[in-house]
């Protein structure tokens, strides 16, 4: 069975194709692409995928318009029901923004776009999304955000912390990140939010392939399940 | 309650000389139109007319440049040139500059130059893949430099990361030439199929003229003007005219542009770039040979009260103009919903050879459009032969007795000094083709053709010192190394697109530069097959008198085949055999190890040998494309030890070297001779290498190995950790005040 995904559109989102590509490359997913304004999502769906990019320009403070849009609230109602959810980057932001993930993300550290190729720890490889990285302890994707400076208060923290919700952590911190934080999940387990992109490191020729086993690990658990 | 008198008003003569307009340009006017034109009429007249819209002064020396190849499918004069990449896949691209707004205003000036190109590039028909951009600051120490870095920087990534195109590739330089003119040159690169590429020449009558996209506001107003005369200290007083970018408009500008282009309902269409919506209607109804009306009222407005001369002059951005088939308004009117654009027909096209304004109830502008064009004017202007920097002898180039701190000087002087604090504020990664960028170690940008196994090599150059020295070769020299840097990635070279920045025409000498800069380019281009396909030129680059560097920059593309063949010198192994393709004489003026070790800017700049160049660059093709070599840079600024540094840096890797010429160590290890790379082959096929150079009549010769943890060479040695810090540290320590 292919995996069956969609991936949200929002006007200013500027990653959907390369997360779509990305499903499509790695598992050979069956991928729907939804527009905004859309207030049911395709059925059967085993992932949707909020994209990287500046959903409504975001002028205003990151994702925070895109949490009440009317996709948006599609998307909670699957999350409850136990489908998965993957927020790269402004997806990322989103998730904090609707309250589906804890913590926030903040202007960078240095106050700073940041684009570069980054390692990360795997923090929790007991996930839907990490299943497939086997020994693997570190990995490399790229990233790039104005944004990325992932915060919560130090009761929030110590809960994420405590819960194993981080899936990955910084080696080298590029954004101030508390506790070096680059992606964690919820406490169901079905919605991972993270700043780096696998969805541009799903081949060697995009100078890393590290991000496949993410989409492949989602394919496990389906197997599994 | 005040009693003076109201001034006199302004006669038209008066007017048309405060829009830019000479005197005897102005009697053209009034001769032709048998009358005196009213305000709007001179208005429009006044930037089409302007050096930026009209080329006056270039147009005559552009002439000289081939514009055809096999590969060509629209050479200058569209919106973009047009280039076939195989299976009926088109690339579109052009290189424009934002110098005088940047310096005005950095942050926006620099982000409406990186959305005005991309505009050039959609309304094509492309999507934009790629976005490359070169800059030119001056002095370090200049106390406007930092700030407009930062704000240049800046608004490039904010413009560019928002829209998400990758920017992939550019240069910057630093020179006191530029403290009072900065230059500002973006590119963008776009994907079309062949057979659905878009052009601006209305094709018929009675068709609807479709505004979409922001709405007009007063900003703007005589940017193309501006760009058209020099600074003085009060040019600051200038910063109403510069635009305000919103890259989220352009975003959703793209995709409607796309769809509705996609959805069959687009005749014609033009984007509203310099001289905004008066030179797109005047154009597209030109082209055409037809008649246009526009109902100025129809027009969405940002602000109260505007009147038909603010309307047709301001230069708002992210707004396009669309003739569409007939009967397709419910198409457009669907798709601009959808993305959330404002849009109005705003008026017709008709056979009356006329523009024709009508604002309020009464015709504020009836012009004929050919003469509009045809009597623009077109000069000769007078020039003379400009200065060039005599032969250096070999006593005029002092000795260096420590290369290392040779080598250290020129790899952290500003211009050779890692830009990484510039480019890791650009996204280079979005859309997920992108197989090299400013960081990876390859002499050019490369991004596939998404969904196949082609891709596409960008870079732009220009080395400004040359053509100063002399204007002829080193024009000859920009394109050269632009051919170079696709070579050296394994790309087929195939058209540029120039960018001319010069100072005033008016003056003989600058006017020699911009002639004999050309004619070198030109003959480059005819010799490497490398046709210019699109341009633009920016004169006037001037404060108090004083011009800026010639500064032709070339901005080029090459196709990849497969993209499996590419190649940088980011993979260089120990015990890899490096060999050095290309002949050294020994050229040492206009250097940068003159320069940066001893101060001295002199000397005529290297040759180029264009049969020289196209023969190395066809043997360096061929070994890659056979696979044997792993690793290829081409030498530029700072010679074979620059280049070298490069290679150490990228490959994590030391280099041990040797200079087997006669030439004396300095020399060989800092000239900045022409049509060579460095090349890294297995140590089996070394012996096979040179005798396929010498087959192919190039020089080619074994000088060193890769290994070890430092770069040496006849008394020099230095760890990879010092070379890293002195070639990274300059520009974040700079930024931050401590450089």
């Amino acid at each position: 069975m292919a995996l069956k995904a969609a991936v949200l559109v929002f006007p200013g989102s500027n990653c959907d194709r390369d997360c779509k590509t990305a499903v499509e490359t790695t598992v050979n997913g069956k991928v729907d692409m939804v527009w905004h304004e859309e207030s049911t999502l395709p059925s059967g769906l085993d992932l949707i995928v909020i994209p990287g990019g500046f959903s409504y320009g975001d002028y205003l403070r990151c994702g925070a318009m895109a949490s009440l849009s009317p996709v948006m609230q599609a998307v909670k109602a699957e999350a409850e029901r136990g489908v998965s959810v993957l927020g790269i980057c402004n997806g990322f932001q989103i998730l904090c923004e609707a309250g589906m993930l804890p913590g926030a993300l903040l202007r960078n550290a240095a106050l700073k776009y940041v684009c570069k190729p980054i390692e990360l720890k795997i923090e929790n490889r007991n996930t839907r999304f990490t299943n497939a990285y086997g020994n693997a302890q570190t990995v490399w994707m790229t990233q790039g955000n104005g944004d990325g400076n992932f915060f919560a208060e130090p009761d929030v923290l110590k809960d994420i912390e405590d819960n194993n919700q981080v899936v990955f952590r910084y080696v080298e911190n590029p954004n101030g990140s508390v506790n070096d934080i680059a992606g964690i999940i919820n406490k169901q387990g079905n919605v991972l939010g993270m700043m780096p992109h696998p969805d541009r490191a799903f081949e060697d020729a995009l100078g890393s392939a590290d991000g496949a086993p993410l989409f492949q690990s989602l394919v496990n658990a389906l197997q599994t399940a | 309650m005040s009693t003076a008198a109201p001034a006199p008003a302004k006669t038209m003569a008066e007017k048309a000389l405060e829009y830019g307009l000479k005197a005897d340009e102005y009697q053209v006017i009034l001769d032709r139109l048998g009358r005196e034109p009213n305000d709007v009429e001179l208005g429009v007249y006044s930037v089409m007319w302007s050096e930026h819209c009209s080329y006056k002064s270039s147009r005559l020396h552009l002439r000289k440049f081939p514009v055809t190849g096999p590969r060509v499918i629209c050479g200058p004069g569209e919106n973009a040139g047009v280039i076939d990449i195989d299976d009926d896949q088109a690339c579109i691209f052009k290189m424009e500059s934002h110098n005088h707004p940047s310096f005005i205003e950095p942050y926006q000036g620099a982000a409406t130059g990186v959305g005005g190109i991309m505009r050039d590039v959609f309304t094509m028909g492309a999507r934009p893949v790629a976005l490359l951009n070169a800059l030119r600051f001056g002095e370090p120490g200049h106390p406007k430099t930092r700030r407009l870095v930062e704000g240049v920087v800046s608004g490039i990534g904010g413009y560019g990361n928002c829209v998400g195109v990758p920017t992939v590739a550019g240069e910057t330089n630093f020179h006191a030439g530029y403290n009072g003119n900065i230059l500002v040159n973006a590119m963008c690169v776009g994907l079309a199929d062949a057979d659905k590429i878009f052009y601006s020449a209305a094709p018929e009558p009675g068709l609807p003229v479709v505004y979409f996209g922001s709405k007009t506001g007063r900003d703007g107003i005589h940017g193309a003007t501006m760009a058209s005369v020099e600074f003085s200290e009060d040019s600051e007083e200038k910063r109403p005219t510069v635009q305000v970018g919103d890259p989220f408009a352009e975003k959703l500008l793209i995709e409607a542009t796309l769809e509705l282009m996609a959805s069959g309902a687009v005749a014609a269409i033009q984007d509203m770039g310099a001289a905004g919506l008066t030179s797109s209607s005047v154009e597209m109804a030109g082209k055409g040979g037809l008649g246009i009306t526009l109902d100025l009222d129809k027009v969405p407005q940002r602000e109260t009260n505007m009147t038909a001369y603010e309307m047709m002059l301001s230069e708002s951005q992210e707004r396009m103009l669309a003739i569409l088939k007939p009967g397709r308004e419910e198409d457009g009117y669907r798709i601009f919903k959808k993305w959330g654009l404002d849009a109005a027909v705003i008026g017709e096209t008709n056979t009356s050879g006329h523009i024709v304004l009508k604002h309020k109830g009464e015709v504020v502008c009836d012009l004929p459009l050919a003469p509009l064009s045809d009597d623009a004017p077109l000069y000769d202007r007078p020039w003379v032969e400009p200065a060039q920097e005599p032969e250096l002898t070999e006593a005029d180039v002092p000795v260096t007795h420590d290369l290392n701190d040779a080598l250290l000087k020129i790899i952290s002087c500003p211009d050779e000094a890692s830009k990484r604090w510039l480019w890791e504020q650009y996204d280079r990664h979005v859309m997920a083709d992108t197989l090299a960028d400013s960081s990876t170690g390859h002499d050019a940008g490369m991004v596939r053709v998404h969904g196949t196994k082609k891709a596409l090599a960008v870079t732009s150059d220009c080395t400004p010192r040359y053509v100063q020295a002399n204007p002829y070769e080193g024009g000859k020299q920009a394109v050269a190394e632009a051919w170079r840097n696709l070579t050296a990635v394994g790309a087929e070279p195939i058209a540029i697109t120039d960018n001319l920045n010069f100072g005033s025409p008016e003056k003989p000498e600058t006017m020699g530069q911009i002639v004999r800069a050309i004619d070198g380019m030109a003959e480059a281009c005819r010799e490497l097959s490398f046709p210019v396909v699109s341009g633009n030129v920016s004169l006037y680059n001037e404060t108090n008198g004083v011009s800026i560097p010639p500064t032709p920059t070339v901005g080029a593309v090459g196709l990849i085949k497969d993209y499996d063949q590419r190649v940088g010198f980011n993979k260089v192994q120990p015990g890899q055999v490096i060999i050095l393709i290309g002949e050294t004489k020994g050229e040492m003026g206009s250097s940068l190890y003159l320069r940066e070790v001893f101060g001295i800017e002199a000397g005529a700049p290297p040759k180029v040998d264009l049969a020289c160049e196209k023969n190395n660059g066809t043997l360096v093709r061929r070994l890659i494309k056979s696979g044997v070599a792993k690793g290829v840079h081409d030498l530029s600024d700072g010679g074979l030890l620059s280049a070298a540094v490069d290679v150490v840096l990228a490959s994590k890797v030391g280099l041990q070297l040797k200079n087997p010429t006669e030439l004396a160590d300095h020399v060989f290890g800092f000239a900045e001779d022409q049509a060579r790379y460095l090349i890294a082959v297995d140590e089996a096929s070394a012996h096979l290498v040179i005798a396929q150079a010498a087959e192919a009549d190039v020089h080619a010769a074994v000088i060193g190995v890769a290994g070890g943890t430092d770069l040496s060479y006849t008394g020099l040695s230095l760890g990879i950790e010092a070379l890293r810090k002195a070639h990274e540290d300059w520009l974040p320590n700079y930024m931050a005040g401590k450089a």
